[in-house]
């Protein structure tokens, strides 16, 4: 018996997961070490798709530097740039007027629906839900379609601009909206019946990924990734920015701590999105969508085409760019993720002197480490997907 | 399982520049200067008690910074001196204030104590930072290169980098392309 | 034994086929490999950035690939065409390199977006500037990103080269 022991050695197993994986959402690798089936140790791997953008964010104006954003989370583009241009305005200090306001909480709670219907979608998919994903995906088309409505694109949008919104939307537009305002609220249930009390997606998410609320803080984690954890945190309502101090909505929160809860929480969020977006609907102000501040802001395009001075106004402001108070600011904003934040050092000149973009979805990945030791190897599909991480943003 | 509740839990939010009054209170030798912008407040500190500064802001139950939303680095190439300064920008999720840190950096000695023990969250930045700066970190549990490969040259985000790279390309990538080269032999041509 | 084709009712439908009602077709070899493989592209789930996410709109319930025979497979060795969606890193580059190297011959590469194409916005240190600096690209699809009607019309003209293929069958290397 004793030989036998001495022969059959057991040691850990070393597993390389990505990052060409269906299921690591992007190009997230992943370096397993199992015991057996269970998981002693998991080293993530990111950087596939670093593709500089600090970097050429120095070299850009703050107004070219927007279409940047779009290319970080790409799920959620229009949250990216909201989170860019309202960092920009702390900076130079102008306010954008209300109306712009309000139809920019309405891009960026639409666009947090689309986030979350996609990460819905593929995080069913990959726990096994094939069914899931068709339904989400028919809604996310119809917000892509109004996405398209106000501004011609679907995914890279670069709608918002510093100082108000690119153009006013119309009123065909507004009409759209509440009719999927309206609708919406009626197709949650579909994709809850779907999977809510399903013995296999309960079986898979619940008491997996646990990680407590004093933890969950300490690891940096938010959004509600963290609030999965039952804490209140969320930017929105901490420091209101955009019309978010006008209306009103609840911000839920979990208390299991598990990657049941999450799914939980996100789900509610579709309804509070779609609480706010009906707000935004009703209390739509009047008047112009772009600030008059002429020292930062572009003229109307109307204007260039008519007159010599606002075309060399616009002319100076898009080569030199504007000429920006020295100092450094952080602003954060809540996007779908978590806290995207902007910190930006100015010395004084039309381009930022660095560009620092805090994505949430970095310090999500950093986390999966600490979210998958002692679960099983399948867990870890299921802890990928609860996190919702884009690796855009995670490698800038 | 989801409890909603309004966010009505009482905290108390303080100044940031009576933060900086604090901390220059506790450290009067380590601050350097206090700078107030837009609302928001660096303290410029020495690198060297970081850590115990951190520690203090963590720990005291008043300031009590919970919470560090960001770590990174930026290069002051000629325009101060010393060339290097580390950003912490801390927050507390409990009492809703904000200080920014930043700890000055020489360039003859690119070196700071980590503060992985305070945050576990840091890690990935201070990898980051070591990656995009040179900006090494003492008693990191694991300091290598993050974004780029682990050969790669250079440190991109210095300002004396080239946005399009150096000359010579990595190796890695080089190899790609010799074998690309190599197989293009075996391609269907039609 | 010769068959006499003027006598019996050999219908031509079109440039090389012979129908011979109901169910005796004359055609090429050539042809029928093509027609069955271009019917059925597999391309590998292989989402870089941005584009893989209208990859993935293209292949949801709206747009539809599945019409087309174009069914996303998790495994390179089990499919014969790889989309190139979204930007190449160089860390990636050896990656993509392998991927393709897994795909049994014939393969063809689709470059989907303006970063596959070319770089796009993104001229910096750590990006390959089109991915046809290392692999043979069939298709280019352009855009930032590419709509799903895009990639669609890119795959059509993916078909219609496939179609003109001669003796890809055979031992050709
Ligand atoms: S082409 Fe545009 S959308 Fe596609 S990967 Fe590049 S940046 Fe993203």
């Amino acid at each position: 018996m004793e030989k036998v022991e001495k022969i059959l050695e057991t040691r850990e197993l070393n597993v390389n997961m990505g990052p060409q994986h269906p299921a690591t959402h992007g190009v997230l690798r992943l370096v397993l070490e199992i015991d057996g089936e269970t998981i002693v140790n998991v080293t993530p791997y990111v950087g596939y798709l670093h593709r500089g953008i600090e970097k050429l964010g120095e070299s850009l104006t703050y107004f070219q530097g927007l279409p940047l954003t779009d290319r970080l989370d790409y799920v959620s583009a229009m949250s990216n740039n909201i989170g860019y241009v309202v960092a920009v305005e702390r900076l130079f200090g102008i306010d954008p007027p209300e109306r712009a306001k309000f139809i920019r909480t309405i891009v960026g709670e639409l666009s947090r629906i689309s986030n979350h219907l996609l990460w819905l979608a593929t995080h069913a998919l990959d726990i096994g839900a094939m069914t899931v994903f068709l339904y989400c995906f028919r809604e996310r088309e119809w917000i892509l379609d109004l996405f398209e409505m106000i501004c011609g694109a679907r995914l890279t949008v670069t709608y918002p601009r510093v100082g108000g919104v690119r153009n006013d939307v119309s009123q065909e537009f507004l009409d759209s909206l509440y009719k999927f305002t309206e609708e919406f609220p009626t197709r949650i249930p579909e994709y809850e019946t779907l999977i809510d009390k399903n013995r296999i997606w309960l079986k898979r998410t619940v008491g997996i990924g646990v990680i407590s609320a004093e933890e969950a803080i300490n690891w940096g984690l938010t959004g509600p990734t963290l609030r999965g954890s039952g804490v209140q945190y969320d930017i929105r309502k901490h420091t209101p920015y955009d019309a978010y101090d006008k209306v009103e909505f609840e911000v839920p929160i979990g208390t299991n701590c598990d990657t049941y809860d999450r799914y939980r929480c996100r789900m509610h969020e579709l309804r509070q999105s779609n609480r706010i977006l009906k707000q935004c609907l009703e209390k739509l102000p009047p008047g112009p969508v772009m600030a008059d501040t002429p020292k930062f802001t572009l003229p109307p395009k109307d204007f260039i085409l008519k007159d010599m001075e606002h075309l060399i106004h616009q002319f100076i402001l898009i080569t030199k760019g504007p000429t920006v108070p020295e100092g450094e600011i952080y602003v954060a904003t809540e996007v779908p993720k978590g806290e995207l934040g902007f910190y930006f050092v100015s010395d004084g000149t039309g381009k930022p002197y660095r560009m620092r973009i805090r994505a949430p979805s970095f310090v999500h990945a950093s986390v999966l480490s600490r979210l998958c030791v002692g679960h099983l190897v399948a867990d870890v599909i299921a802890n990928i997907g609860t996190i919702d991480i884009v690796l855009g943003e995670c490698d800038r | 399982m989801i409890v909603e509740v309004n966010m009505k839990f009482p905290y108390m939010k303080m100044d940031p520049l009576a933060i900086a009054e604090r901390i220059k209170e506790k450290f009067p030798l380590e601050v350097v200067d206090v700078v107030s912008f837009r609302d928001q407040v660096s303290v410029i500190i020495k690198k060297e008690k970081i850590v115990e500064i951190c520690r203090f802001l963590h720990d005291d139950p008043v300031l009590d910074f919970d919470h560090l939303r960001d770590l990174c680095g930026v290069d002051y190439l000629g325009k101060k001196e010393p060339r290097f300064e580390v950003i912490y920008h801390l927050y507390s999720v409990r009492h809703r204030h904000m200080i920014r840190l930043n700890a000055q950096v020489s360039e003859s000695d690119p070196k700071i104590d980590s503060v992985t023990s305070l945050w576990a969250g840091v890690n990935w930045h201070e990898r980051e930072c070591f990656d995009m700066f040179g900006i090494k970190f003492k008693g990191h549990p694991d300091l290598r290169r993050i974004l780029l490969p682990e050969d790669w040259e250079g440190y991109p985000l210095r300002k004396d980098y080239p946005l399009k790279g150096p000359e010579k390309e990595w190796s890695g990538f080089a190899e790609v392309l010799e074998k690309a080269k190599k197989y293009r032999e075996f391609d269907w041509e039609g | 034994m010769l068959i006499d084709t003027s006598t019996i009712g050999l219908v031509e439908v079109e440039e090389g086929t012979k129908v011979l009602p109901p169910n005796l077709i004359i055609t090429s070899i050539d042809k029928v490999v093509n027609w069955s493989r271009l019917s059925s592209i597999w391309p590998v789930t292989f989402g870089l950035a941005c584009c893989a996410i209208e990859m993935m709109a293209a292949g949801a319930a709206h747009y539809d690939f599945d019409r087309f025979g174009i069914i996303f497979r998790g495994s390179p060795r089990q499919s014969d065409c790889v989309i190139i969606a979204g930007t190449v890193t160089k860390k990636m580059a050896p990656v993509v390199r392998r991927v393709f190297d897994q795909i049994p011959e014939p393969r063809y590469v689709v470059a989907m977006g303006s970063c596959a194409c070319s770089g796009g916005i993104f001229r910096t240190y750590n990006t390959v500037q089109g991915c046809d600096t290392f692999l043979p690209v069939d298709v280019f699809v352009p855009g930032c990103p590419p709509r799903p009607e895009t990639l669609m019309e890119g795959m059509i003209l993916l078909q219609e080269k496939m179609r003109k293929e001669q003796a890809r069958w055979s031992m050709w290397r």
